[in-house]
């Protein structure tokens, strides 16, 4: 249980995945212009990731690293079928989404077909790998890898949300002709990523 | 002028991924800590490129049009896991320094974004030669954008000492945060450059990556380019600009 805690809040804090990893810069720049689309964003990015990290886990777990097809020995192809586990992921959850449960499909749709390529989702399905999560029993292997992907994803939001309101702010302020747009956001990300530098003596 | 020469110019100068069209940004600001990293993640992201170019050129007849992506995706993943391989094998060091960056090339928006957008589209050879000047590009940016951090961080160019030894090393540049001011200084440096270009009445390339909308974007086949409202395709601008030089 500590164990899983640490690893939540190494994920979601210390090692935070847009400001210390690198991962997702792209939405984390692109979709940051307000409060609301990026909590948009940053939701549909926690549900993905999430199922992402157990399906990917099942599929490393029973397939994959199994030692009893070829030895686990089919670990090579971790890259191939994982991104392609993910990109089918997300339309079916889409599919699923408008079928079963509209309301969330209409605060998450038009996100999810974005995430696909959100280099955080196949970075937290192969860091579980990397990091031997799974070299544990079933049941704790797997549910170790949906924490870290879960804690990982609230680390995008809380980072994604957080600059959202700071560019609102930033709209009003008189910044200079050249650092108009990219460049003051990616200052802005600089300074966050010095306040998110403060959580590292967490663990 | 020669196309294979126009498509190396065009890679390295014109559209140069890393200064020109903002693509790639996770690796370029996540393993640029040393120019020696830059130049090898430049260096794998070419070779994944080249070859990928290479073989969706040869299947661009053969691959149906609705299951393109998947099928670039396939092909991209298997080069990146051959050349993930090929690092693990031949250059261990390197290979631990970049980590997780060599099998997430394949998120890469530049390899989608070139297959997308040239490859399926042109002959085997001038896709080679696409492929080796997007490449050597995006290495040229990497590796520049490393020397200045490695230089500021520690002093050193490639890990040889060109400071002083009364240069105190700003620690700051090869962590986290520094990566996000260097990128920052370097937008800002292109968008002055533009405005001035504007000034004179040159026409400037349209920048992409995802914080300007989805126009090159690798993901905008399968994401259908959501956030696009008005996307100037990219062939087309090329073609008015070759007209007018």
């Amino acid at each position: 249980m500590q164990e899983l805690l640490l690893i939540a809040v190494g994920a979601a804090f210390v090692n935070n995945v847009v400001l210390s990893q690198f991962l997702g810069i792209c939405p984390f720049l692109g979709v940051s212009k307000n409060v609301k689309t990026a909590a948009g964003m940053g939701g549909a990015v926690v549900f993905v990731i999430t199922i992402a990290s157990f399906v990917t886990g099942l599929i490393y777990k029973f397939i994959l690293g199994n030692p009893k097809i070829l030895g686990g020995e089919l670990q090579y192809l971790n890259t191939i079928v994982f991104i392609l586990v993910i990109a089918a992921l997300v339309q079916f959850v889409e599919m699923f989404l408008k079928k079963v449960m509209p309301p969330l499909y209409n605060a998450l749709g038009v996100y999810l077909p974005l995430i696909t390529t959100n280099c955080a989702v196949l970075g937290v399905a192969l860091t579980n790998v990397q990091n031997g999560y799974y070299e544990k029993g079933v049941g704790i292997g797997l549910l170790t890898g949906v924490v870290n992907g879960f804690a990982t994803a609230a680390g995008f939001f809380v980072a994604i949300v957080l600059m959202a309101g700071i560019r609102e702010k930033i709209e009003h302020n008189n910044v200079p002709e050249a650092f108009k747009g990219t460049p003051i956001v990616l200052v802005t990300a600089g300074l966050m990523a010095i306040a998110f530098c403060g959580f590292s003596g967490l663990i | 002028m020669n196309k294979c020469a126009e498509r190396l110019y065009n890679g390295l100068v014109k559209e140069n991924p890393t200064f020109v069209l903002m693509l790639g940004m996770c690796p370029t600001l996540a393993v640029t800590t040393s120019a020696i990293n830059g130049i090898g993640m430049g260096l794998s992201t070419t070779a994944v490129l080249v070859m990928s170019n290479m073989l969706i050129s040869m299947l661009r007849k053969v691959i149906p049009a609705s299951v393109r992506m998947p099928a670039f995706i396939v092909v991209v993943a298997s080069f990146v896991t051959i050349v993930d391989f090929l690092m693990a094998g031949f250059v261990p060091g390197l290979y631990k320094s970049l980590g997780l960056y060599i099998p997430l090339i394949v998120v890469n928006c530049i390899i989608l974004g070139r297959a997308e957008s040239y490859a399926s589209k042109n002959p085997v050879l001038p896709s080679i030669f696409d492929g080796i000047g997007m490449g050597l590009g995006f290495t040229v940016g990497l590796t520049a954008i490393g020397i200045v951090r490695e230089l500021l961080g520690a002093g050193e160019v490639f890990g040889i000492r060109v400071m002083p030894q009364s240069y105190e090393p700003l620690t700051i540049f090869v962590l986290a945060p520094g990566a996000f001011f260097v990128l920052a200084c370097l937008v800002a440096l292109q968008n002055k450059v533009k405005a001035n270009l504007e000034k004179k009445g040159k026409k400037v390339p349209v920048s992409s990556g995802c914080g300007e909308g989805c126009s090159a974007c690798a993901s905008k086949g399968i994401c259908g380019g959501h956030l696009a409202e008005n996307e100037p395709h990219h062939e087309e601008t090329n073609v008015k600009e070759e007209e007018e030089a």
